[in-house]
């Protein structure tokens, strides 16, 4: 009985210590990687492959998102709207809930989806056939190669990307507001102006910017400490993925309630 | 030239290294043999300095590389080429980027030069007209061959071989060994080479390690190794007889 208390502390302990180190580690590759980024000759085309990879390729997948996000945002509000009378306001809710809170988001979930999951994958693989070894022999650094281009292009990807979904989302919530629920068209963009300054922008920039570098940090240090195989790439793209997905969803709480 | 002093090293809790000593002088190759899992590529991995170890140094020309950081780390590696077991080749990447990566990011050669030597590597290899396929369209020792083009085409002072023919048929396996030793005739590098067959490289290595159980069980000449009682000895080179 003792024994397997003992045992169960002991491994609560194990698990709370290997955090700890896990945390750190993680701490030390980006502090590295920013080290790196400062430090010539900087990778250039690979900066530009991998923008086409995080971003131009997401691209479809986030106007796909975007223009039904804004579709349903406009139903929804609409109806919840037009319970006080206030459907005249429809246009700069969306808008403010896209550029605001939505399009950072939700832009930021699905590259992670689609770009960090391949991305993790791909540095997995190199690590696993030995090819981030192979360079590190040659006397070059992996990190100038692999993952200062990746947080340069995801920093310079996701603000593009949540742009875009911002831009769809307004236009499928114009369709659906005033093509199908009849709100005039000088409202639903007129009010836009309005309401929507420079400082609303700014914040969707700030979050953006911040997700790009937590989600390229994320996939590539999972990807880059890959272990034991296949299996390890398996797991080290699942782990990349959820907590990507966990860490935009409370770096934004955090983000909000101090640019809020 | 390489020295090993009293190299240890754990993995997962399972000691691995016990004490490892050995000295391969300036141009001179050293065959390394040993059971599969007894720490071959584990010692190889400690010489790059990808891996460090608990204790133990490891001289390269005078330097530790055990200690060495940064620059001096790099300044170490750049004498070095390491042709991994499984040719560690860059999987995006055709053949032709492979081979000129280190040049191009090394060395500053211009574009017409590096192409020359490229093509010049890959023929020596025996692969001339391969250098717009990808990796995954190449055999196993089409791997290995084009992973030894691109360790040669710096001209490295040193060379770490892993199981440089395990896997391939015979008459590859001979070129290979052919190649390495033409290599060294050329440019007397040192060398390390791990193998399972010992009457393969006998007219290529000046000197045989045998690792059994984390410790250097013998060093000697070929000559030395052939005419040996030691049991633990014998059975490598019996298996191979």
């Amino acid at each position: 009985m003792i024994k397997g208390i003992a045992n169960t502390i002991e491994g609560l302990g194990r698990s709370i210590l290997s955090s700890i180190a896990n945390l750190g580690k993680a701490g030390v590759f980006l502090g590295t990687a920013i080290v790196y980024t400062f430090i010539p000759p900087l990778k250039i085309r690979r900066v530009i492959k991998q923008i086409s990879f995080i971003g131009v390729q997401s691209s479809l997948i986030v106007i796909l998102t975007g223009a039904f996000t804004g579709m349903v945002l406009t139903l929804q509000s609409y109806y919840a709207m037009s319970k006080f009378g206030a459907e005249a306001l429809l246009g700069p809710a969306v808008a403010l809930s896209l550029i605001r809170e939505l399009g950072p988001v939700t832009s930021a979930l699905m590259v992670t989806g689609r770009a960090g999951s391949a991305l993790a994958a791909e540095i997995g693989i190199m690590r696993i056939s030995e090819q981030i070894d192979a360079i590190e022999v040659m006397a070059l650094n992996p990190y100038r190669y692999l993952i200062v281009p990746n947080l340069l292009a995801g920093i310079i990807s996701f603000p593009l990307m949540a742009s875009i979904f911002n831009v769809v989302g307004i236009f499928g919530g114009y369709l659906v507001g005033v093509q199908l629920l009849g709100v005039s068209e000088g409202g639903y963009f007129g009010e836009m102006i309005t309401f929507i300054n420079m400082e609303e922008i700014r914040i969707g920039l700030y979050k953006s910017l911040s997700f790009g570098l937590i989600v390229t940090w994320i996939c590539c240090y999972k990807g880059f400490y890959t272990k034991y195989g296949a299996e390890g790439v398996s797991k080290a793209t699942t782990e990349a993925v959820v907590t990507s997905s966990i860490l935009i969803l409370v770096w934004d709480y955090f983000l909000t309630s101090v640019l809020f | 030239m390489i020295e090993v002093i009293d190299l240890h090293k754990s993995l997962n809790g399972v000691q691995v290294l016990k004490g490892i000593n050995f000295k391969v002088e300036k141009g001179e190759i050293l065959a390394l043999m040993g059971k599969s899992g007894h720490g071959k590529s584990v010692l190889l991995k400690h010489i790059v300095g990808i891996l460090k170890p608990d204790r133990g140094n490891i001289l390269i020309d005078g330097e530790d590389i055990v200690t060495s950081r940064g620059t001096a780390l790099e300044r170490l590696r750049s004498k070095l080429g390491y042709l991994f077991q499984g040719g560690a080749l860059f999987d995006s990447i055709n053949v032709f980027e492979n081979v000129a990566f280190p040049l191009r990011e090394k060395t500053s050669l211009p574009k017409e030069k590096i192409r020359e030597k490229v093509l010049q590597e890959l023929e020596q290899v025996g692969l001339p007209g391969v250098e717009n396929k990808y990796p995954a369209e190449l055999s196993g020792g089409m791997k290995k061959r084009v992973a030894l083009a691109r360790c040669l085409c710096t001209d490295p002072e040193i060379m770490l071989f892993d199981e440089p023919t395990t896997g391939l048929d015979t008459v590859t396996a001979r070129s290979i060994n052919n190649l390495i030793k033409e290599t060294h005739d050329r440019i007397k590098f040192t060398g390390v080479m791990i193998t399972h067959d010992i009457n393969q490289v006998i007219s290529i290595v000046q000197k045989v390690a045998v690792l059994d159980a984390g410790t250097i069980e013998f060093t000697g000449t070929p000559e030395e190794i052939q005419a040996t009682t030691d049991p633990i000895v014998r059975q490598f080179f019996n298996n191979n007889a």
